[in-house]
């Protein structure tokens, strides 16, 4: 066999449901050449000890990931629209149920 | 100018004791370091799955089988997290696995000494393990964002890797004449391997400033050693065996053991590549790599197929 | 020989099956392709090695004779080990394994699904456990196959290697002798005859999916169930039962 440079194949991320009505969280990646054994890596990786109900692999360079620089453009502006969160309003003494 | 405002967001991050995460900026000496030691650290998961994976045909109950083989796939999982945080800095499986083969990253020494008898898939578990967990607790806290959670993951799943070996001990230690001698045999062996694991003294380790200073180490290489043989030290009297230290005695007024020096002549040597398995660790690494080789080639060429055929 | 002789060793052979099968892949730990798949056949080992620990515990039980599981295992002989031929080959390079796993895999699928409606109901139950394991056993052995049998010549060569060499072996999956015909009469086995057809048209699809040629019907080996055993068995004995056999009065 000639020089054949090796491959340990590419990533994918692996997010996992923990049970089911929970989102999918983001546990981590693995490597697979295709996607059915990427669900399979996933899940022998993954949910060795019943951590899953349900497995997503997206290949890693699929993933769109915002920019760090661009933080305070994307997400301070959000800081100062507190009338957004219920602690915002002042309910009068005595109401319950809101 | 940039660099400058670059530097003081990251020591921003740093201070704040928040986390560095893959897409922001970071040092390159602060990359650097964070490769070397998390890939070492899974390099180290990955070797260390050798010793005790020697012992699964072996192992004397079906149930001591199950533990081991299960414990030893999770050596294989540790090792594939802790690839999978190095690889956020932007190194490649391949280029990891390179860095072992040819002797460029280093691995925990202690890997480099045999697993002679049964015993020692107690002192592996007990004392390695052990080692390892109180240096993996203190990581939990690093500044590296997907360092910290593969320590966080890991240190939940191995809490059974030291209890296991230390449940081992204890029925040989409580066994026959000769299982009692081959427990502490064992203990002999891997005492002072297993404290090594922490590395040299803090006077002499030339990474640790840099390390603590930004928070990749919490704690110092003395310190996690003391807070290891504290614990182990009562274990072992615990299920009477005797700990390989003429030195080790309890010291009231500081609150510690104090314990005799290590054998640095030794630790110097091994690291070098002289231990007793070094050569075969690396051998062994080196052959499943070559004789899967096909098999991996095989499966990324279905999968282009496969893909040509879609398209 | 009465029915409870029959149901152990009916149980004996099922648990010996998992357990040489489960040691043999084992044994892949630290060798395997890729760090992914070290993992994977770890599973499939940790499944036969979980299932022979319940099947060798129910047999003992049967047997009533004071023996436990790891007297079973750790303290026959060679000629009182009942798994088939097949499940002792050693691994071999990584299409070799995958050949043993689909022969064995399939034929599991199918004996499985119907041990999982059997009279006895511990063997209902464990069939029942085991099916979901068994199911993802064989998509395992059923990708590579495809990946190796379609992926490149020298894969696609030793594939067709592997499963020409193991073909030999896949005969005595479906022997019965006197053990099955008293349990097939009380409806606690069946027939593992009439799964043959089955399995022969589940193997011959994914071969020829993978693009591999039908191995050539030959000569079949036996004797595995009767305790008469390649010499590979030895071998693994000797490794397997070293600690118990060298400390016989020790617990660990």
């Amino acid at each position: 066999m000639a020089d054949i440079k090796d491959t340990q194949w590419p990533l994918w991320e692996v997010f996992v449901q923990a049970n089911s009505g929970i989102p999918h969280k983001h546990a981590g990646s693995v490597h697979a050449p295709d996607k059915e054994m990427a669900l399979t890596n996933a899940r022998d990786l993954y949910t060795r000890r019943n951590e899953g109900t349900s497995i997503w692999v997206v290949p890693s360079n699929s993933v769109v990931a915002s920019n760090p620089n661009d933080s305070d453009m994307l997400f301070d502006p959000a800081n100062d629209k507190i009338y957004r969160h219920p602690t915002f309003y002042i309910m009068p003494e005595g109401a319950v149920g809101i | 100018m940039n660099e400058q405002k670059n530097l003081e967001g990251f020591e921003k991050i740093i201070n704040a004791d928040k986390k560095v995460e893959p897409r922001d900026w970071m040092p390159e000496d602060y990359r650097k370091h964070l490769i070397r030691q998390i890939s070492q650290h899974g390099h180290s998961e990955i070797i260390g799955m050798q010793p005790e994976g020697n012992w699964i045909t072996r192992a004397p109950s079906l149930r001591a089988k199950l533990i081991l083989l299960a414990k030893v796939q999770d050596e294989a999982g540790h090792g594939l997290y802790l690839y999978s945080a190095t690889e956020t800095l932007g190194i490649s499986r391949e280029e990891l696995v390179e860095q072992l083969q040819t002797g460029k990253a280093k691995y925990s020494t202690i890997f480099n000494y045999p697993a002679v008898t049964w015993a020692d898939m107690g002192t592996i578990g007990w004392l390695v393990d052990g080692a390892a967990i109180v240096n993996q607790i203190s990581l939990q806290r690093t500044s590296y964002g997907p360092y910290s959670r593969a320590m966080i993951r890991i240190c939940k799943e191995e809490s059974f890797h030291q209890r296991q070996g230390y449940e081992i001990m204890t029925h040989m230690a409580r066994g026959t004449a000769e299982q009692r001698e081959m427990a502490q045999d064992a203990l002999n062996r891997w005492w002072w391997p297993s404290l090594m694991m922490f590395g040299p003294h803090d006077s002499n380790s030339p990474n640790t400033g840099k390390a603590i200073r930004w928070k990749i180490k919490r704690d110092s290489n003395d310190d996690l050693r003391q807070r290891f043989i504290d614990k182990t030290a009562k274990q072992a009297d615990v299920i009477g065996l005797t700990i390989p230290d003429p030195k080790l005695q309890w010291n009231d007024e500081r609150g510690h053991y104090d314990f005799g020096e290590i054998d640095w002549a030794e630790f110097d040597r091994v690291v070098k590549g002289d231990g007793p398995c070094n050569k075969q660790r690396i051998a062994h690494h080196l052959k499943a790599h070559k004789d899967g080789a096909w098999v991996r080639e095989a499966a990324s060429v279905y999968a282009a197929k496969r893909a040509k055929k879609a398209a | 020989m009465t029915k409870q002789e029959a149901l152990f060793k009916y149980t004996l052979r099922l648990g010996d099956n998992s357990l040489i099968l489960g040691h043999r892949l084992s044994e892949w730990s630290s060798y395997a392709p890729i760090l992914e798949e070290d993992l994977a056949l770890t599973n499939i080992a940790l499944d036969l090695i979980g299932r022979a620990q319940a099947l060798l515990k129910y047999a003992a039980e049967i047997e009533s004779k004071a023996r436990t599981e790891d007297d079973l295992v750790f303290k026959r002989a060679e000629r009182q080990f009942l798994n088939v031929l097949l499940l002792e080959q050693p691994n071999g390079d990584f299409a070799m394994t995958i050949a043993r796993q689909i022969f064995n895999s399939a034929f599991e699928l199918l004996l499985f699904e119907e041990l999982s409606k059997s009279k006895d109901e511990m063997l209902a139950s464990l069939a029942t456990k085991c099916l979901k394991e068994v199911k993802y056993h064989w998509r395992h052995a059923y990708d590579w196959l495809q990946r190796l049998g379609d992926g490149t010549d020298e894969s696609h060569a030793r594939m067709q290697k592997a499963i020409n060499d193991l073909w030999m072996f896949t005969g005595e999956l479906f022997e019965i002798d006197e053990v099955e015909t008293i349990l097939i009469n009380d409806a606690i086995v069946i027939d593992t005859r009439e799964l043959h057809d089955k399995w022969l048209t589940k193997i011959s699809d994914a071969i020829k999916t993978a693009t591999l040629t039908h191995p050539a019907e030959g000569y079949m080996q036996t004797g595995g169930r009767i305790g008469i055993h390649t010499e590979n068995l030895g071998f693994i004995l000797a490794e397997m039962q070293y600690l118990p056999r060298a400390y016989p009065d020790a617990k660990w």
